[in-house]
């Protein structure tokens, strides 16, 4: 009897990383009591939430028992439904908020864009390391025209937000993989030589999204509203915060989106600056860990995917509490592992799975 | 890139590569750090304050106008609290929609709508405004289980302001109405602009407009949390408001109806004092117009309708409207001639019926062939023109505009209402100044004696209100002490329960000879025995005093005067002014019906009924309908 309960936790925690698991379950179980005070104390809310937890570390833990061969052998297959299933989005999905993001499928939506962020850096790693020895110019252009599929499928929904993202996540799989610093910058230069070019063919309101980062106050009951309460929220909490569940910006309606893109503003609000360097703590150290992993992954598709996946989570990071404190514009990117929403949550603990099945096999795998 | 693999090498590159991007995460979430400790350290003071002024609101509580009562107590002007329907514009996304939606829930007609769009325009989109008025409690819940699906629009309880009696005393009560930007100029200046935070309404014409100050009371201050919405989660603290002075007029209500009753459809004015006082104890002005219809915000169609009328409605004629006095300046003449050692009462002359001015300009009496042998007496009595067109040229005309100007004539009264004209006392300076204009020859500014003649019978240049005419013959009631008049009797502060007082001590006293006096009111008396009075004042219970005018509004250059043939508002104004007891008086009066003919026929009769009721209780003709049921409802 004892026997079988040790071999059944045994198989639970085999393969499991302790440390991995533990800060993405504190910022979790942050997320989980930021999410009560954001909802006001809605029990609906946040055992809903708790739900998608539970259900993400399921996702997570059959992830970290899938071993590095088979996530290889998978790469071409979940790119190749993921674009289809995006050129299903745009001929056949639904409308929620002006955007074509989701599909519908009979009992359940879901949005392709999603899995993308693990399959972009997923088949990029599979294709550099199929080249194994000689990666060359050439190679690194088919990659970016891999990337540049799903990216233009979905700034076409338009979530430019999420384009950009999923593209900076091939991108990190580029980067690892050795591409030229020469590339790079002009890349770069390329890219800035664009944006004039491009402006033109952007919405007004992603147009506003930017311009308003620059001057919130024109447009202080509109697109800088966001701006404006959140930055408040955050500045008025201090050091010490005004205490969970007494935040008043966010218990009187001042703050938009605040259990989901937002949140970050409840948390700085109610636990003040104390609380956010506590929060950063645990994503470096999320992302410390993901480094460790890649550092000592055994082979190159495991190295940059485990990298590209650990990047993916500082991005997202960055980004969300970057436009929370006001100094990067408004994109639709909710903090990982804390804003509300199921979708978000088991594509990162996926991600996380992942990371703990490459680090499971560092030894054992030959490429 | 080698040719030939080199893991080492690789795994070199590669780690290289990862450290740069774990130093890249750092950087960033230093970045991040920074901008932390800029927001919540070095800006928290800032940001605190901007969320404080999100959550908490300062809502001023209006105070309660004061109640404006007669001198018995009868309520003239109160307010009330009622339900009201107000949308913020700013706050709501669609306008038309939000009305329409509303109009299922609540009734709102054509009329509130037009209401709501002047409004609209006159005001700041940021401001609260009413859109219906005076909603029922059944309206009210409907519109509370709405709530939600209108940002924006609230129910608010409004104090509102009634006049029970409409038209009656309008002109002495005056009305309040929504501040204007002139209105904000005058708040500004008297530095009263934070008691005024949360007021709708303003005091503007009348005693409303004169004793703001007293009846406004003090505005409170309630902290409010709000949320997002603009709407009250919970009250932080409060100050409450202090509720403005009540008034208490020397008006007579009772008495006021009795005087407007009798000028029935009458254009005119009546001014009734207590000459031992001053107190106003009846102030007409007729036409009037319901004040209840400013309240709100008058509509264009009745507005047009007052500001139009050929019968000026909206003129406050005692205090605005100047006259000749006609007749009734004889007396004030007779007074000014013993004053000046020109006459004796005994002295007489001799009128053939007219006056022939050295040069040959003649003066007609308005009796043919003329009274024969006048003394003062009989001059006053019979109104003998003649006995003035010599007096007054034998007078220099700025020693009778000196003792004039004792009566109060071509002077503010000093009443306690604003607005009050000052009328012509015409003398030398006068004249000078009044043709002092480029297209007048000096010989317009010259002072002729013909001049005086005119002025001799209370026609020519001279122009006096009807509340100098009852201020004059009040002063001669009480043998020369002169009272200011005033409306406001006492002025009770609801709180401390304190009553001041209004002074009614006298203004100055006319230094004449008793016989003087005596002589002039004997005479007084005797028209109303023997004289022009005297069918009009037949039977009085009471002992009193008065003299007839008629005031010619139409030059009739020598020929006679018709009043058939001259048209309605060509016609003379009448005149009476009197008082009562004669021993004692306890009533002096003015009365002046526009275009009404003669004082005699049209004039003293309206007088006689305000005595008879002041005095007697009775009234002879029993005209005056009853009081007005008090107004309960806004009714188109």
């Amino acid at each position: 009897m004892t026997n079988l309960i040790k071999t059944v936790a045994g198989l639970l925690v085999r393969r499991i990383d302790g440390f991995l698991l533990g800060t993405a379950l504190a910022i979790a179980g942050l997320g989980l009591l930021v999410l009560y005070s954001a909802t006001d104390a809605s029990a609906a809310r946040v055992s809903g939430q708790a739900l998608n937890l539970v259900f993400a570390l399921a996702v997570m833990w059959v992830a970290a028992n899938v071993t590095p061969q088979h996530y290889m052998r998978w790469a071409v297959p979940l790119f190749a439904v993921g674009v289809l299933l995006l050129i299903g989005v745009a001929l056949f999905g639904t409308v929620v908020n002006g955007s074509r993001r989701w599909l519908s499928l009979g009992v359940t939506r879901i949005q392709p864009s999603e899995m993308m962020k693990i399959a972009v850096p997923l088949l990029l790693a599979w294709y550099f390391n199929r080249q194994g020895a000689t990666i060359r110019l050439v190679d690194f252009a088919v990659a970016a025209v891999l990337i540049l599929i799903p990216v233009g499928l979905i700034a076409r929904q338009p979530d430019l937000g999420t384009a950009l993202l999923i593209a900076a996540s091939g991108f990190f799989v580029l980067y690892l993989a050795g591409l030229n610093w020469k590339i790079i910058v002009a890349a770069a230069l390329a890219l800035a030589a664009l944006v004039p070019v491009v402006w033109p063919y952007l919405h007004e309101y992603q147009h506003e999204r930017v311009l308003v980062l620059f001057d919130p106050l024109r447009d202080p009951l509109g697109r800088g509203y966001h701006i404006i309460q959140s930055t408040i929220a955050l500045g008025s909490g201090g050091v010490l915060g005004k205490g969970w569940m007494n935040g008043t910006q966010t218990h009187l309606d001042f703050l938009p989106e605040r259990h989901t893109d937002f949140i970050f503003a409840v948390y700085g609000e109610e636990f003040g600056l104390l609380g956010g360097i506590i929060l950063l703590a645990l994503y470096l150290m999320l992302i410390a860990r993901g480094f460790v992993i890649t550092a000592s992954a055994s082979t190159l598709f495991t190295r940059l995917l485990a990298g590209a996946i650990t990047l993916m989570f500082f991005i997202y990071a960055f980004v969300n509490m970057g436009m929370v404190s006001g100094i990067l514009p408004v994109v639709g990117i909710p903090l990982p592992l804390m804003s509300y929403g199921g979708t978000a949550l088991v594509t990162l603990f996926l991600g996380l799975g992942i990371l703990m099945s490459i680090h499971a096999n560092r030894k054992l795998v030959k490429t | 890139m080698s040719e030939l693999r080199n893991p080492e090498r690789e795994l070199y590159l590669f780690r290289r590569r990862l450290a740069l991007a774990g130093g890249v995460v750092v950087f960033a979430f230093l970045v991040l750090l920074g901008r932390f400790v800029f927001l919540q350290v070095a800006m928290q003071s800032h940001y605190a304050t901007l969320a404080e002024s999100n959550r908490i609101s300062l809502v001023p509580a209006v105070p309660n106008r004061g109640v404006i009562t007669d001198r018995n107590g009868v309520v003239l002007a109160q307010s009330f609290s009622a339900y009201t329907l107000e949308v913020t514009p700013s706050k709501v996304r669609n306008l038309e929609e939000t009305i329409e939606e509303l109009a299922t829930l609540v009734e709102i007609t054509a009329r509130d709508r037009k209401r709501f769009r002047k409004l609209l325009d006159e005001s700041k989109n940021f401001e609260s405004m009413p859109l219906r008025t005076r909603l029922t409690d059944e309206e009210v819940a409907r519109f509370a289980v709405n709530r939600y699906r209108f940002p924006g629009v609230e129910v608010k309880a409004r104090l509102f302001r009634q006049y029970p009696f409409g038209e009656l005393a309008s002109h002495v009560i005056g009305y309040i109405g929504r501040i204007n930007d002139a209105d904000v100029e005058r708040i500004e200046e008297r530095n009263e602009t934070a008691n005024y935070k949360g007021s709708d309404y303003i005091g503007k014409v009348g005693i409303e407009l004169s004793y703001e100050g007293e009846l406004h009371g003090t505005t409170g201050l309630e902290e409010v949390e709000v949320d997002a919405g603009g709407r009250a989660v919970r009250l932080v603290s409060r100050t409450p408001p202090i509720s403005g002075n009540n008034l208490q007029l020397s008006l007579d209500i009772k008495l006021q109806q009795v005087a407007e009753a009798a000028f029935g459809d009458k254009r005119g004015a009546l001014v009734a004092l207590d000459p031992a006082s001053g107190e106003v104890l009846a102030f007409v002005s007729k036409p009037g117009y319901d004040p209840n219809l400013f309240v709100e915000g008058i509509d264009p169609q009745n507005w047009d309708a007052l500001n139009t009328s050929p019968d000026k409605p909206l003129l406050n004629r005692p205090l605005r409207g100047a006259y000749p006095p006609g007749s009734t300046f004889k007396p004030f003449m007779a007074l000014a001639a013993l004053h000046l050692g020109k006459r004796t009462p005994q002295q007489t002359i001799n009128d053939p019926g007219y006056f022939v001015l050295a040069g040959g300009h003649r003066f007609n009496d308005d009796k043919k062939g003329g009274h024969g042998r006048v003394d003062m007496y009989k001059s006053i009595v019979v109104s003998c023109d003649t006995y003035y067109y010599q007096l007054a040229s034998e007078l220099e005309i700025d020693d009778l505009a000196g003792v004039m100007k004792l009566f109060g004539f071509g002077q503010k009264s000093g009443i306690d209402i604003e607005g009050e004209l000052s009328g012509v006392l015409p003398n030398r300076e006068w004249k000078r100044q009044r043709f002092a204009g480029k297209q007048y020859r000096d010989e317009h500014r010259k002072w002729y004696l013909g001049d005086n003649i005119s002025v001799g019978i209370g026609q020519g240049y001279n122009a006096y209100t009807p509340l100098q005419l009852a201020h004059a013959i009040s002063t001669v009631a009480t043998n020369g002490v002169a009272y200011k008049p005033h409306l406001v009797k006492s002025i009770h502060n609801t709180r401390t329960g304190s009553v001041t007082m209004v002074d009614t001590s006298p203004s100055h006293t006319i230094a004449m000879k008793p016989e003087h006096w005596e002589t002039v009111k004997a005479a007084l008396v005797g028209v109303n025995k023997e004289g022009t009075g005297a069918r009009a004042f037949a039977g009085a219970a009471y002992t009193n005093g008065g003299k007839t005018g008629t005031a010619q509004v139409y030059s009739l250059r020598g020929e006679k005067y018709d009043a058939k043939r001259v048209g309605e508002r060509l016609r003379d104004h009448a005149l009476f002014i009197a008082y009562a007891p004669a021993e004692q008086p306890r009533i002096a009066l003015s009365v002046l019906v526009e275009n009404g003919g003669f004082g005699a026929a049209a004039a003293a009769p309206i007088a006689r009924q305000v005595m008879d009721y002041f005095l007697t209780g009775k009234i002879a003709k029993p005209t005056a309908p009853a009081l007005p049921p008090p107004v309960d409802d806004e009714s188109d």
